[in-house]
């Protein structure tokens, strides 16, 4: 327990299922990002999966909406520290778009349309915990939120799911990313509170 | 990589009464390592029952020594900056942990020209910025425009203006979007390309650009930076919505 502040209460506990540490609940959506919001029309838009030895598998607009498509409601948590419930997207599944690729890699780095970078372990996109998402609460997901695509992978720090993702590179070594590389976790797991370096 | 951030207590010293709403906490912080203008810290209340609620907070000046400045904004329905706007006492402690952040940061050694454009309270860690380049004497152009409601809505208005006075090299303009002095040119609007050109800089003069403030504000201030032929790259963002 921390010291305590003379006077402070705090809101009435939250009921329901308890929240990873250090976060609150939110309605809103905000936002956060490192510039200007690039924009990407989906006839420009195009998804690249690079292994480490250089194959590629592309995919256009057409092509992603022509693949299985998922439904996943997942609460999300901000480093920041808001949380948000039950958010519904749809997407692709990377399980996916990683069936039938032939890799060694332990990592991934996925790359934005703007220039932003995110790294995580490849096991963190397989299993059903990460898509490539276009569609929030039934509507094509804003530009200011990602559009017309962003990674999501909700089970970790919100900056983990890149926004107006270009590509995924699989790779043999841990590559940090934008804001791993300018004081944030690694990883970034919100029930373990890993918010930045050294957590 | 780095060691961990460690909590650290944090007493009140003192507090400048800003806005009705807004109080700049002046905070004593033993072992504070020190940060770069446009950092902010991580702020944790510990409730009797051991309850605890944290938000992040832009630091507001270059730290004195141990002594550190946060401009906090009363939230209405807030669980931690009312606390501390309309309770917190001088002697009491709190925890902080920092700095944080590495990108929507100025150093001083930045010879380019800055632009820096603020919506509201999003002007915190702008202030700092100009606050440590005359601390560190730097001779790097500034010019800063601040987006604000009303006049009495303006962050460290008389400061601001003393600045434009005294720093070399520091500009200073205001947009008010409801409410304008008598007689200001162009009355109450929301901020434009217009503004931007005439108390900007050029975009061939390649300066740094940060923006923060409220999303909306960030969001069409950056694109129209963009659409006036600033590069997205010399254009940072940082959005500072409300924290409860």
């Amino acid at each position: 327990m921390g010291i305590v502040s003379p006077g402070f209460q705090g809101r009435p506990r939250p009921a329901g299922p308890a929240l990873p540490p250090g976060q609150y609940l939110t309605e809103d959506f905000p936002v956060l990002s490192a510039g200007p919001t690039p924009t990407v029309s989906p006839q420009d838009w195009e998804f690249v999966l690079a292994t480490e030895t250089g194959a590629e598998y592309r995919w256009s607009w057409p092509e992603l909406m022509a693949l299985p498509q998922e439904t996943p409601t997942v609460d999300i948590h901000c480093v920041t520290r808001w949380s948000k419930r039950d958010t519904s997207w749809q997407g692709v599944s990377l399980d996916t778009l990683l069936d039938g690729v032939d890799t060694a890699a332990g990592y991934a780095v996925a790359h934005s349309y703007g220039g932003y970078s995110t790294n995580l372990p490849l096991t963190d996109l397989r299993d059903g915990r990460a898509w490539i998402a276009h569609t929030y609460e039934g509507r094509p997901l804003p530009a200011e939120h990602g559009g017309p695509a962003r990674l999501l992978v909700p089970h970790l720090y919100f900056w983990k799911s890149a926004k107006w993702v270009r590509g995924i590179r699989l790779t043999t070594t841990d590559e940090p990313g934008f804001w791993e590389t300018a004081g944030y976790h690694d990883y970034g797991d919100p029930w373990r509170e890993q918010r930045y370096a050294g957590d | 990589m780095s060691a961990a951030l460690t909590w650290r207590v944090a007493r009140l010293a003192g507090r400048r009464v800003e806005t009705p709403t807004a109080h700049t906490l002046l905070l004593d912080v033993p072992g504070w390592p020190g940060h770069l203008p446009g950092q902010h810290l991580d702020l944790r209340l510990t409730a009797a029952d051991g309850y605890q609620a944290a938000r992040s907070y832009s630091l507001a000046a270059p730290a004195a020594g141990n002594r550190i400045e946060v401009t906090v904004q009363r939230v209405p329905d807030g669980e931690v900056s009312p606390y501390l706007v309309d309770v917190y006492a001088e002697g009491d402690p709190v925890e902080v942990r920092g700095p944080v952040g590495g990108w929507f940061v100025w150093r001083t050694d930045q010879a380019a020209p800055v632009l820096l454009v603020a919506g509201g309270s999003g002007v915190v860690p702008l202030a700092a910025m100009v606050r440590a380049r005359r601390a560190a004497g730097s001779p790097a152009p500034f010019r800063l425009i601040h987006s604000v409601r009303t006049p009495a809505d303006a962050l460290y208005a008389d400061e601001l203006r003393r600045r434009a006075r005294d720093d070399p090299g520091l500009d200073v303009a205001y947009v008010y979007t409801r409410e304008a002095p008598a007689d200001w040119p162009g009355g109450p609007h929301r901020i434009g390309a217009a503004d931007l050109t005439r108390h900007g800089w050029p975009p061939d003069r390649t300066p740094l650009c940060y923006v923060c403030g409220p999303t909306g504000f960030v969001e069409a201030v950056a694109d129209l930076l963009v659409g006036l032929g600033h590069p997205a790259g010399r254009v940072r963002t940082e959005r500072f919505g409300p924290t409860g």
